[in-house]
């Protein structure tokens, strides 16, 4: 952050770790989805019906 | 099989192979002459308009129509409409073949194309929302085919790997429709950082919204238009359930897209009204603003709900046409049209006959893939061996 | 990482200068970000009052940057009949705009890129190729360029030109402020060749001291205002004037909103979309299963009472048949008991008379038997 002077040098910092964020959020909450919806013993074909 | 053997029987020269054949022709000789001349050698393009037909009409126009498979997709997926389930595949195979076409003419208009993976694997330009885009595009080209290979698989009979896919699908319908968002929005947004160039009318910080909710009516048109199609050249093709739905699903959007259209309706009146850009409706691009605005889409959407309450079938479909219209319109007026919009007439630009070519011999591409593919696996009719997955 | 180590080696490569800047001014406000730019970047002030419109900052940007020949030497003055732009084989060009002035000279105005200090095409590219410098040059860097021309579209001064002609290796062209002059202590090539200082470089803060003493000394003369300050965001080619800038072809419409904080508000959306549409989507897709399932339980409830109903009245129905067949049986059998005992009279009787007659007697009792047989 110290050497940061320009916005577009902040932008560039920021946005590369939100990008790589995305990408654990992206994963993270699939992960989640079928962690919550697992047991669910009346849905059991859940995370991935058949269609 | 047997139709295969009728097709045999009627032989090569078939109308659709002559122009296609003609056609691929002419674009065989145009990609050499591109690639080994460079740009300047095939198109009008300059240094005041680095974008042409290439991108306004392959990229901008071909992404928009393209957002038919993740409309589909999500409405029996995610929210559970199963009565439009066999407009999927058909839905799906259009926009996979869209986004593989756009990524094709991507590679004819940029200077190095053997480069394009550069942003990803060489040096990320974050603060682009070109690489949002094209992020974005390769991961949904991905999904798409991920989410078209069942068809395929069960085609060549790989039954376990359909089955590994089939359990994902849920999975890709909600990544499809995170990365469709994402990248038809900053389609637009691409237009956000050139606020001196493009006309007011079209310049909004609203334009990623824009780009977006007209995608999803683009892709609601195109989903009616094509389906209309296939019931008129490849009706052979089609199971029963495949007929009857049919119309189910030509009504059913038609409602989703008149109500879509007039939400982007308000959206763009709102557009104008935030910036007080009401003065330039009075001027000549303002005249060409409302032509766009109230032709092709307030009378969409009044024509789509005449249609869909009269259960008017032909009315519906020409509505979808003309929407589509509409779409690609908007997008040619964004990128080329509206853009440069200070430039005298003499310094503005037109595509060389060489673009033309290049994008229709792009699309007949797409016309020949989609023939094979929907002659050859269950896209119009369920697999007898997979009987419920439509 | 990568992404930041560049940078990060960047500003190491600008030594000194970068630390001390860092020390002099926080770059980074506490909550609402704001950047000041590189502290001691270099810049070019071009006073158009000064220009006579010589071209030979043309000729000499053409010769230190190895630029091919031009069409019509440098020395002819009709090229100056036309407005051109920048191209692939112009770094900068000069324009003569007529009857601005009331002395009747005309005006000129040199064109070049400008430098920005937040660069619209830095901000649009999307393989990092340009950078800005903490010289002040806005730099190019081809070995990463795809050629998608997103720059061209960005450039807010139109000055990025491309090589369309070129099939394998075409570039983006721009002027480089002489970045490689500038780091061996030279001045910029245009710069250092013109005859009347209409071009002087320096450090950007006492190049716009000194344009404001221009201004000052001369209100009568100048336009009060110096192109460059603030345009969008601001760039480190500043422009003094006597006539308004956009008859000379500077666009006065810009604002000064600097190029990457148009495309902030976009940017800033992408990580939202991406993290909270799939929770909106899961929520609808479980919703809409909820619903369907218990669309189906209803279903399945109803078929099944009704398959209990129609259960039920199959029983009752069996049963009052198997009573009535019961009933029937009886009435039967008590008939036949009736019969056969009203028959066993009449044979007795019979019997009685048969004696008499004493020949046809077992027939009759047998059909009853076997009617009495097929009820049961």
């Amino acid at each position: 952050m110290e050497g940061i002077l320009t916005l577009h040098d902040f932008m560039l910092y920021t946005k590369s770790v939100t990008y790589i964020l995305v990408v654990v959020a992206l994963l993270g909450l699939a992960g989640f989805f079928w962690f919550l919806n697992e047991r669910d013993e009346d849905d059991q074909d859940e995370p991935g019906i058949e269609h | 099989m047997s139709s295969q053997a009728v097709r045999a029987d009627r032989g090569l020269i078939t109308p659709f192979n002559v122009i296609a054949g003609v056609i691929v022709i002419m674009g065989m000789v145009l990609t050499a002459w591109r690639f080994a001349g460079g740009l300047g050698a095939v198109t009008n393009l300059d240094n005041h308009y680095p974008w042409g037909l290439w991108i306004g009409l392959d990229l901008m126009a071909g992404v928009a129509l393209a957002a038919g498979g993740f409309v589909t997709s999500a409405a029996v997926h995610v929210f559970g409409m199963k009565k439009y389930s066999s407009a999927v595949r058909p839905a799906i195979l259009t926009g996979f073949l869209g986004y593989a076409l756009v990524v094709i003419a991507l590679h004819y208009d940029v200077g190095r194309p053997w480069r394009l993976p550069y942003p990803f694997i060489m040096s990320q330009g974050t603060t682009s929302l070109l690489f949002e885009v094209a992020a974005c595009v390769a991961l949904y080209l991905t999904v798409l085919f991920l989410e078209f290979s069942p068809a395929a698989m069960e085609w060549l009979g790989l039954k376990r790997a359909r089955m590994i896919v089939v359990k994902l699908m849920l999975l890709l319908t909600i990544f499809g429709v995170v990365l469709s968002t994402l990248h038809q929005s900053s389609l637009g947004a691409l237009f956000l950082i050139a606020p001196g160039k493009l006309h007011p009318l079209w310049y909004s910080s609203y334009l990623p919204v824009f780009f977006f909710v007209s995608a999803v009516v683009a892709g609601l048109s195109m989903v009616i238009f094509e389906s209309s199609l296939t019931a008129r050249y490849f009706a052979d093709k089609m199971d029963e359930a495949h007929k009857q739905e049919k119309t189910t699903v030509a009504f059913g959007f038609a409602k989703a897209a008149a109500f879509t259209l007039v939400g982007y309706f308000f959206a763009k009146l709102i557009g104008i009204a935030v910036d007080n850009n009401w003065h330039y409706l009075a001027s000549g691009y303002g005249a060409w603003f409302l032509v766009e605005l109230l032709g092709f889409v307030a009378l969409p959407a009044f024509l789509f709900a005449i249609g869909s309450r009269e259960k008017k079938l032909g009315l519906v479909k020409f509505t979808a046409v003309w929407t589509v219209f509409g779409i690609i319109l908007n997008r040619l007026n964004v990128s080329l049209i509206a853009f440069n919009y200070h430039l005298p007439a003499s310094e503005r630009y037109f595509p060389s006959w060489q673009e033309i070519g290049t994008s229709i011999f792009l699309i007949t591409l797409g016309l020949i893939a989609f023939k094979f593919i929907v002659t050859r696996m269950p896209i119009l009719y369920s697999h007898p061996d997979y009987p419920d997955e439509h | 990482m990568a992404l930041t180590r560049r940078n990060f080696l960047g500003w190491l490569g600008a030594g000194a200068a970068a630390t001390t800047a860092a020390a002099v001014k926080p770059a980074v406000a506490a909550s609402n970000k704001h950047f000041e730019g590189h502290p001691d970047s270099n810049a070019v002030l071009h006073d158009l009052v000064a220009c006579v419109g010589c071209r030979r900052c043309e000729a000499a940007c053409n010769k230190v940057n190895d630029l091919p020949e031009p069409d019509q030497p440098f020395a002819d003055l009709t090229v100056l009949e036309t407005k051109r732009r920048t191209t692939d084989k112009t770094y900068t060009v000069v324009n003569r705009y007529d009857g601005l002035r009331p002395t009747g000279l005309p005006v000129f105005a040199k064109k070049q890129c400008n430098h920005c200090l937040e660069p619209g095409c830095a901000s649009a590219c999307f393989v990092k190729a340009f950078t800005k410098t903490p010289e002040g040059p806005v730099i190019y860097n081809p070995k990463v360029c795809v050629g998608c021309r997103y720059c061209m579209i960005a450039c807010p001064f139109e000055i990025p030109a491309y090589e369309y002609d070129k099939a394998f290796d075409p570039e983006v062209v721009k002027c480089t402020m002489c970045h490689p002059r500038i780091m061996e202590g030279k001045l910029p090539g245009c710069v250092a060749v013109c005859p009347t200082e209409a071009l002087v470089f320096g450090k950007r803060k006492d190049l716009l001291h000194t344009a404001r003493q221009r201004i000052a000394r001369r209100p009568d003369l100048y336009v009060d205002h110096i192109y460059g300050e603030n345009e969008m965001g601001g760039t480190s080619w500043l422009y003094l004037s006597d006539v308004p800038f956009e008859k000379t072809g500077m666009r006065m419409d810009l604002g000064t909103t600097p190029a990457p904080a148009l495309t902030a508000g976009a940017l800033a959306a992408v990580p939202m979309i991406a993290a909270l549409w799939p929770v909106l989507l899961g929520g609808v897709y479980l919703m809409s299963t909820r619903r369907d399932k218990e669309a189906h339980k209803e279903k399945e409830d109803a078929l099944k009472s009704a398959r209990e109903q129609e259960q039920a009245a199959a029983k009752a129905s069996l049963k009052k048949a198997s009573e009535d067949a019961a009933k029937a049986q009886q009435k039967a059998v008590e008939k036949a008991v009736k019969d056969a005992l009203a028959q066993a009279e009449k044979k007795r009787e019979e019997e009685q008379k048969a004696k008499q007659q004493a020949q046809e007697a077992g027939q009759s009792p047998d059909g009853q038997g076997q009617e009495s047989e097929e009820e049961s």
